[in-house]
């Protein structure tokens, strides 16, 4: 198991390792090569941990080295093998891989494609970490890393101003979010002196009420910042500056889902504070609904994807805070899945349109694109929760057990499931159906689809989004997802069982929420590209969220950091010292005649200075 | 207990190299590199020093190395020597600054007396750190302004007759107030146990002080030392200093020797007057947050990469008087671990800003854009150590930040809240510098600029791979700082505290 699992983690970081020292004497595709063979060997490495931990099913640590240990405060190196970091493990090395295949059609003839390939294999080895962790200062690691791997990605077009801001913009806002993962840590090691979470979770009886409330809340901001959440969500969807591949590796496996994890790996902790959890859940169903909303009026499609990421995500906060974590992990899984295939469905659109990403100049497509149309109408049919594909399972596991915890937020929550069909509707509708609207993008010549590299891990995503909802079935040793997990969860609040009857008409709702946008999409975008009154400026501009904290915090600081600058550094404190020291030259002018302003006479003064106080000294003494 | 030859030898090499530099003065090549085969006799002894110190000197308080020869009993002088982990470090940083100074800032106008002026800084600045006397201490101390000064004066920049006088204004002050101190903690001491005069650490950690004494002592040395780190409000003559020394003196002032002001709180502050420590740790913890956090806002509108780094290091430097001031054994080690850290990186990122200068770029941020374009080796050391003051895990800045930030937590709960909001910070002025000089379209006059050269890269390499391997096998240097921090820290904690 221990070589198993080191091998998963150090695949990736030695493909990056070997791009980095070899860069400039390999070929493009020998790079490219390289880099998806780490990780597809990170995969199958995956895998034989996989199932060795099936034979025994018992938690494993793999300690690799003391990293730092200081007076009680001690930090391994060391990995944690369960039932939650493989499941994570697995679709995080499996997606990526597929990825980095899909990368290497779609970066062809990019001039950094090494480095390209460089930060996509650190990216997927700090995710890794992360996950792998046994203990929060090495998922601090991995935390850290995919936050600096997506500053480089995002901003890989780094001269392209926008680009640049947003990658800033990502590091910041999940910076803001690392507070959070400081405080849980401090408070954690300053009441229980350990940082490993089998020991943590083996001493939570020491922890107060209030203690655990605020250890809760500081782990949600780390997950609002990593996971894109209120209030720290509008990073997400500028992140889409970054190639269309990146776009799909951070929204599918390797960085918003980390907030998640991170929420269900400490939910021992969730467990003792039910006040934090009603505040994750609320998060959750706010930022579900809101950035719903938001989806529904934007016109690029990426930024319809990065919007209804951040509401998918949302769905899974909002899981968690309810304590169904078996629910979240089962979203999480089926979203990588048919998120990677619309974020590499719509690379290929992209890329078949010479890189417009404008959905006014779509339409159509069905024919051109023979194998991304297909694979795309799976992905959209799974996201909007249509049976049998994996959304339908996953979105209704979580609305099922919304509905016995809180009408409320089931509601929202339902509300939100009609306006994802809805959306994403309008982003199919407006794609491949209707009239071409293309031409001048095209310059008159045809879309073409892409070549196999791109397509082939369209179809595989396409089938695991097509029957990734029979994940949650009984297949091995008799464990559902949920159970098979359930170890690794901390104690989930008892819910009165629900009755078959009751299930099965709950899940009839879903299939009628779904049904209502998609006819909704269907009926109102079929024959138009753009309708202002179903657009509405305010949803298309995010709530108008960016400019809030631009007023609110951004320009007050700059304003109080101009004032620092110039006023309190140049005249108050240095023109002080300049007081003084103008003070003193008049004074000794009056005194001494000879005042020059040179330092050697004040060195002059210093040795006579010296010399008076030996002289004192030895008198005394003498 | 080792032989006192090493520390004896880590003084008198470079002392008696700057002789033999001026002997050949004729050959600016020949005294350049007498200057180099010093530094690297220097950086080899200061290795070995720190392989083979061994904390555990019976009665010797984490000690070793020691020798004590007094030189003058009616004045108390004395030749003191002694290395425990929390010096062992900076001596090694010591060596280190200079030699990399010395190789990837090379300055040939005048060379000859240039490197002798480098070596005479070298040779006193380890004065200061392998002492154990008080009076030593202090003389070292004095003695660095000589060689600063010149360097300034004769091989500065456009500003440099002003910023030396600040500099040394700002400096001299400081040290007469600490003068004052030392004698009046002396005498105070001699009084009480009579004998000779002696300046001794040893002898004068045992004098019994009352608080409101101790207090009066404590300020008169944190003045001089709030000065060196810098600690806000006495920094104002860093940014100034910083623009307009020449390139290997910027380095080692801004990596060296701001770490012998906090390296002189620790050690003469509070391991001398903990019973001044209940009145002064509230005033000192604030004024490190402020630095931490002023220095931040400050950084974001610096003018110049050279004022930037100015800012950037009071932010970091504040850190390390957070740690220092945290009466918690875990926030101090990391404090010691930042000051050799901060100045690896800080060595790092200078040595690139005089890569840049180099190549007749100013320093102006407002001059600088898209240099990543024509310079990608350059842009990703920079990133490397822009990564690593972040505070980025898995590089050398995250653990002493880190270990600081969780230990002043356990004891100043409130404080490190504040200081953590420097973490941000960090990342707000990196970013916006970077973004600044290394993203965006590159101007047309700087896209056939020539990156790093085969020379210039191996200057860096040490560093470069001391940012890593730091960072991810820190235990090496801590577990030598754990015995002389846990004896330092079993007089000071604050009371109800344990850790």
């Amino acid at each position: 198991m221990a070589h198993a699992a080191f091998l998963i983690a150090l695949l990736p970081l030695l493909g990056a390792v070997l791009i980095l020292l070899n860069g400039r004497t390999m070929s493009d595709k020998a790079t490219g090569t390289l880099a998806t063979a780490a990780v597809t060997g990170s995969f199958a490495a995956t895998v034989w941990a996989f199932v060795l931990y099936l034979n025994h099913e018992v938690t494993s640590t793999v300690h690799l080295f003391t990293w730092f240990s200081v007076g009680g405060l001690n930090v391994p190196a060391a990995f944690q093998v369960d039932a939650l970091s493989l499941t994570m493990c697995l679709f995080i090395t499996g997606i990526s891989a597929l990825i980095h295949l899909y990368s290497m059609g779609y970066m062809a003839g990019d001039t950094d494609y090494r480095k390209f390939f460089l930060y996509l294999n650190l990216f997927v080895f700090s995710m890794l970490l992360l996950v792998l962790a046994n203990n929060l200062v090495v998922t601090f690691v991995g935390w850290e890393g995919v936050g600096v791997c997506s500053y480089w990605l995002v901003s890989y077009y780094f001269d392209r101003e926008s680009a640049a801001s947003a990658g800033k913009k990502a590091f910041l806002y999940n910076r803001v979010g690392d507070l959070g993962l400081l405080a849980a840590m401090f408070l954690l090691y300053t009441h229980l002196h350990t940082l490993t979470y089998t020991t943590i979770f083996a001493s939570l009886s020491q922890l107060s009420g209030t203690t655990a409330t605020l250890i809760v809340l500081s782990l949600l901001l780390a997950a609002a910042g990593k996971s894109a959440q209120i209030p720290l969500f509008n990073w997400l969807p500028d992140a889409m500056e970054g190639p269309t591949p990146v776009s799909a590796l951070i929204h599918a496996a390797t960085m918003v889902t980390a907030g998640v994890f991170l929420l269900v790996r400490m939910s021992p902790v969730l467990a003792l504070s039910s006040d934090g959890r009603s505040v994750i859940a609320i998060v959750g169903a706010l930022t579900a609904f809101v950035t719903a909303t938001i989806a529904t009026s934007q016109k690029d499609i990426k930024k319809v994807l990065a919007f209804s990421t951040v509401s998918q995500i949302g769905y899974m906060v909002l899981a968690v805070g309810v304590g169904a974590y078996g629910a979240a992990i089962f979203l999480m899984v089926a979203h990588a899945f048919f998120k990677a295939l619309l974020f590499l469905g719509s690379g290929s659109v992209i890329h078949a349109l010479n890189g417009e990403q404008d959905l006014r100049k779509m339409g159509g497509l069905r024919k051109y694109l023979p194998l991304t149309f297909p694979t795309f109408l799976i992905g959209w049919l799974a996201i909007s929760g249509v049976p049998p594909f994996a959304g339908f399972w996953a979105k209704g596991a979580i609305l099922t057990s919304l509905y016995a915890h809180n009408k409320v937020l089931y509601a929202l929550a339902l509300l939100t499931a009609v306006l994802t069909a809805y959306y994403m509707t309008r982003l199919f509708v407006l794609t491949f159906r209707g009239e071409e609207r293309f031409a001048d993008v095209m310059d008159g010549a045809a879309p073409h689809e892409s070549p196999l590299v791109m397509t082939a891990p369209l179809v595989i995503l396409g089938v695991l989004a097509a029957v990734g909802g029979a994940l949650d079935l009984p297949w091995l040793h008799a464990h559902t997802l949920e159970t098979f997990l359930a170890p690794t969860f901390g104690a989930v609040p008892a819910v009165a069982a629900q009755s078959s009857g009751l299930q099965i008409t709950l899940a009839g709702v879903d299939v009628i929420a779904a049904l209502i946008g998609l006819g909704a999409g269907v009926v109102l975008w079929r024959q138009r590209s753009s309708a202002p009154s179903l657009e509405p400026s305010f949803l298309e501009n995010v709530w108008y969220w960016d400019e809030g904290y631009d007023r609110v915090i951004g320009r007050p600081l700059t304003g109080l950091a101009a004032i620092s600058g110039s006023v309190v550094e140049e005249t108050i404190i240095d023109g002080g010292v300049r007081g003084v020291v103008t003070g003193v030259q008049r004074l000794s002018r009056e005194v001494r005649k000879v005042q020059t302003g040179f330092v050697r006479h004040y060195a002059l003064a210093m040795v006579l200075g010296l010399a008076f106080i030996v002289l004192y000294l030895v008198a005394r003494v003498g | 207990m080792h032989s006192s030859l090493w520390l004896s030898a880590l003084l008198f090499v470079p002392l008696v190299g700057a002789i033999v530099a001026q002997l050949v003065r004729r050959s600016d090549g020949r005294a350049y590199l007498v200057a180099v085969a010093c530094a690297t006799v220097e950086l080899a002894l200061s290795a070995v020093v720190a392989v083979l110190y061994n904390p555990g000197v019976a009665g010797a308080q984490g000690f070793d190395f020691a020798y004590r020869l007094v030189l003058s009993a009616p004045l108390g002088l004395a030749y003191d020597v002694a290395v425990d982990g929390i010096s062992l470090w900076l001596v090694v940083l010591t060596a280190l600054t200079a030699l990399i100074a010395l190789l990837a800032a090379r300055d040939r106008r005048n060379e000859a007396s240039y490197v002798t002026w480098q070596l005479v800084l070298m040779g006193v600045t380890m004065g200061c750190f392998v002492t154990h006397d008080l009076l030593a201490f202090f003389i070292f101390f004095e003695l660095i302004l000589i060689p600063c000064y010149f360097m300034m004066t004769q091989w500065g920049g456009e500003g440099r007759q002003a910023a030396a006088m600040k500099f040394f204004l700002y400096t001299f002050t400081g040290s007469a107030f600490m003068l004052i101190a030392l004698i009046f903690l002396a005498i105070t001491h001699q009084h009480q146990v009579g004998g000779p005069l002696t300046f001794a650490y040893g002898a004068l950690a045992q004098t019994a002080l009352s608080s409101s004494t101790a207090t009066w002592i404590f300020i008169g040395m944190a003045v001089a030392f709030a000065v060196k780190a810098p600690l806000w409000p006495l920094h104002t003559w860093s940014p100034s200093t910083y623009a307009e020394a020449p390139a290997a003196t910027g380095i080692i002032l801004a990596a060296l020797l701001s770490k012998l002001g906090s390296y002189g709180l620790l050690r003469f502050c509070v391991g001398l007057l903990p019973s001044a420590l209940p009145t002064m740790r509230p005033i000192l913890l604030t004024l490190a947050v402020v630095s931490i956090l002023y220095g931040s806002l400050v950084a974001c509108t610096a003018k110049d990469l050279r004022r930037f780094i100015a800012y950037s290091s009071l932010a970091q430097m504040g850190f390390v008087t957070l740690g220092v001031m945290s009466g918690s054994r875990i926030g101090t080690e990391g404090a010691v671990l930042l000051m050799l850290n901060h100045g690896i990186i800080t060595i790092g990122v200078f040595v690139l800003v005089g890569y840049l200068e180099r190549r007749q770029l100013s320093g102006r941020v407002a001059a600088l854009r898209g240099l990543q374009k024509p310079m990608p080796v350059l842009a990703g050391l920079f990133t490397l150590f822009m990564l690593a003051t972040m505070g980025l895990p898995g590089l050398n800045g995250f653990v002493s930040e880190y270990l600081i930030l969780i230990g002043t937590f356990g004891t100043h709960a409130w404080w490190a809240l504040a200081a953590t909001l420097g973490v941000v910070g960090s990342a707000v002025y990196w970013l916006w510098v970077y973004q600044r000089a290394f993203h965006g379209p590159v101007a047309p006059e700087n896209a056939t600029l020539t990156d790093v050269t085969t020379a210039e890269r191996l200057a860096l390499l040490p560093i470069a791979a001391l940012v890593i391997v730091l960072g991810v096998l820190p235990q090496t240097v801590l577990h030598r700082i754990d015995p002389a921090v846990s004896i330092l820290s079993t007089h000071v904690a604050p009371s109800g505290v344990s850790k």
